[in-house]
Formats: structure tokens, C-alpha cells, sequence
């Protein structure tokens, strides 16, 4: 994986990483508007990394959740390598 | 890491208590054969698959156990579901009702806690594959024997695409095997053929 790769992941893996908390947060704060806006904001700043990811580099998501050509699925490399 | 998608692959809607069938699908829900068993042998022996497309289909075939593990915990919880006292003690969960009620707890039917011992991972690539493919077989063959026991068909819908499941997911490691075995057959020296891609 070289430089622009990984940087591009490791922006995807703090955004992603944002909205794991918030989700957290919301899971026992509903109703809390103002989290529940910046669970969107940065759901939409992920959605747009992944969009920006998949086209360069090939699917993150399996079972027909990535809308990439699946070829690089099997040959690209698997996080624990 | 997973993300969690918020619907079941397929189906299960079972609208009556039948708590006997709930004791019986205990066995796929954290039995020897089970989903649970299944989805953790293959995504634990992911690591060690030296080949390209094996490493995919444990990947992802572990992956979609988990989905099936969740189907079975599903149509236990809607089995059990508005079961009286005296349905449960007819179909032989008082031991189950007294430790967990209506919880889904990981056991096999007679009540045998969920273990590790279930799954092997041998860091030999033919030696887990022919572990995973009669995992497929033995799976296959308890969904058949479920289907025998009942005649609800809101169990059986469910029960029948998971069985299909099964004989798909014995192909695919099938051919995974064939890979292997050709891949160990080029190599002079078994090990040195852990290879890169297709
Ligand atoms: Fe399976």
C-alpha cells in the first residue's frame, strides 16, 4: 500500500472512527439533536472518503455494498497483512 | 472491522410460541455444528490460508455465518416468545427457563455451554479446509434433521435457505481445497507454497 493509499484509509478510519462515537453517544442520547447533526455531517464526509477510496483502490465493503468492480476483492491486501 | 446492517438475510417471521423447536435450533445456534461455530473456525483460519481466493472465501463465507448465527437467534427468540410456563415445561426448557427465562443463551439443546473445543485451526491449510468442508455436511445434515421434526412452515421457510446455504458454502470451499491441492502440488516443498495470488 503506498503513501496516498494509506493516507486516504487513515482519513476514512478517523471519520469512520467519529461516527462510531457518535452512534455510541446517540445509542443512549436519542434525542440529542445536535449529535444527531453531526452524526450526518460527518456520515455524509465518510460516505464522500469511501466514494473517493473505492474508486482508486477497489471495494471496502463486500455483498454487493461497494458498487466497484470486485475484481480487486480477492488480490488486494487483507488488513491483517 | 464489520458493520453491523440492521435486517436479517433473509426472512424469519414466526408468529406463534413454539418452544419446542426453539430447544432444537439450539443446536445451530451455538452447537458443535453450529453457525457460531462456523463463522469463528473460518474467520479464525483466515490468517493462516496462504492463497488468495481461500483467504476471500473464508473471509467472507465467516462472515455470512455470522448473519446466519443471527437468523438462528432470531427465530429462537420468536419461538419462545409468549411460550406459558406450562409450554416451556412441556417442551422441556425448565432447566434452560430457571438459569436464562427468555434469554438466548449460547447452548446446544440439552443445554451445553458453547465452547472453543467446537473449532480447530491447524494453520494447515488442507487439514482446515477438509475440517470446513464436513462442518458444511454436518451443518447441512442437522438443518435436514430440524426440518423433519416439525411440520410449522414458518420455521421451515428459514430452516430450508440455510440448508441451501450449507451446500453452497461446501462448493465453494470445495473448490478452495482443489486450488490448494494444486497450488501444494506445483511446490517442491509443501510449505514454500504459500503463494501469493491467482
Ligand atoms: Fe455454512
Amino acid at each position: 500500500m503506498d503513501a496516498k493509499q494509506h493516507a486516504l484509509l487513515m482519513k476514512i478510519s478517523e471519520c469512520e472512527f467519529v461516527c462510531v462515537e457518535l452512534n455510541l453517544y446517540i445509542d443512549t442520547h436519542p434525542g440529542d439533536k445536535a449529535a444527531r447533526a453531526d452524526y450526518l455531517c460527518y456520515s455524509q464526509k465518510l460516505a464522500d472518503l469511501i466514494g473517493k477510496y473505492e474508486a482508486l483502490y477497489g471495494p471496502l465493503l463486500g455483498f454487493g455494498h461497494s458498487p466497484t468492480d470486485m475484481g480487486c476483492w480477492v488480490c488486494s491486501a487483507w488488513p491483517w497483512q | 472491522m464489520w458493520i453491523y446492517e440492521k435486517k436479517l438475510q433473509y426472512p424469519v417471521r414466526i408468529t406463534s410460541p413454539d418452544p419446542r423447536m426453539a430447544r432444537l435450533l439450539f443446536a445451530q445456534y451455538a452447537g458443535p455444528d453450529s453457525e457460531l461455530s462456523a463463522g469463528l473456525r473460518y474467520l479464525t483460519q483466515r490468517y493462516s490460508m496462504p492463497e488468495a481466493r481461500c483467504r476471500a472465501t473464508l473471509n467472507d463465507i465467516g462472515t455470512e455465518e455470522l448473519a446466519h448465527w443471527e437468523m438462528l437467534g432470531t427465530m429462537i427468540h420468536q419461538c419462545m416468545r409468549g411460550a406459558s410456563i406450562s409450554e416451556i415445561k412441556a417442551a422441556g426448557l425448565d432447566n434452560y427457563f430457571t438459569m436464562h427465562d427468555s434469554g438466548v443463551y449460547l447452548s446446544n439443546p440439552s443445554g451445553v455451554p458453547f465452547t472453543a473445543a467446537y473449532v480447530q485451526c491447524t494453520g494447515d491449510p488442507i487439514a482446515d479446509l477438509h475440517e470446513d468442508l464436513a462442518a458444511e455436511q454436518k451443518a447441512r445434515t442437522t438443518y435436514e434433521h430440524l426440518i423433519q421434526l416439525t411440520d410449522n412452515p414458518e420455521v421451515i421457510d428459514p430452516l430450508r435457505f440455510l440448508r441451501q446455504r450449507e451446500v453452497v458454502h461446501f462448493q465453494r470451499f470445495g473448490e478452495c481445497l482443489m486450488i490448494i491441492q494444486e497450488l501444494m502440488g506445483k511446490a517442491k516443498c509443501a510449505p514454500e507454497a504459500r503463494c501469493a495470488n491467482p
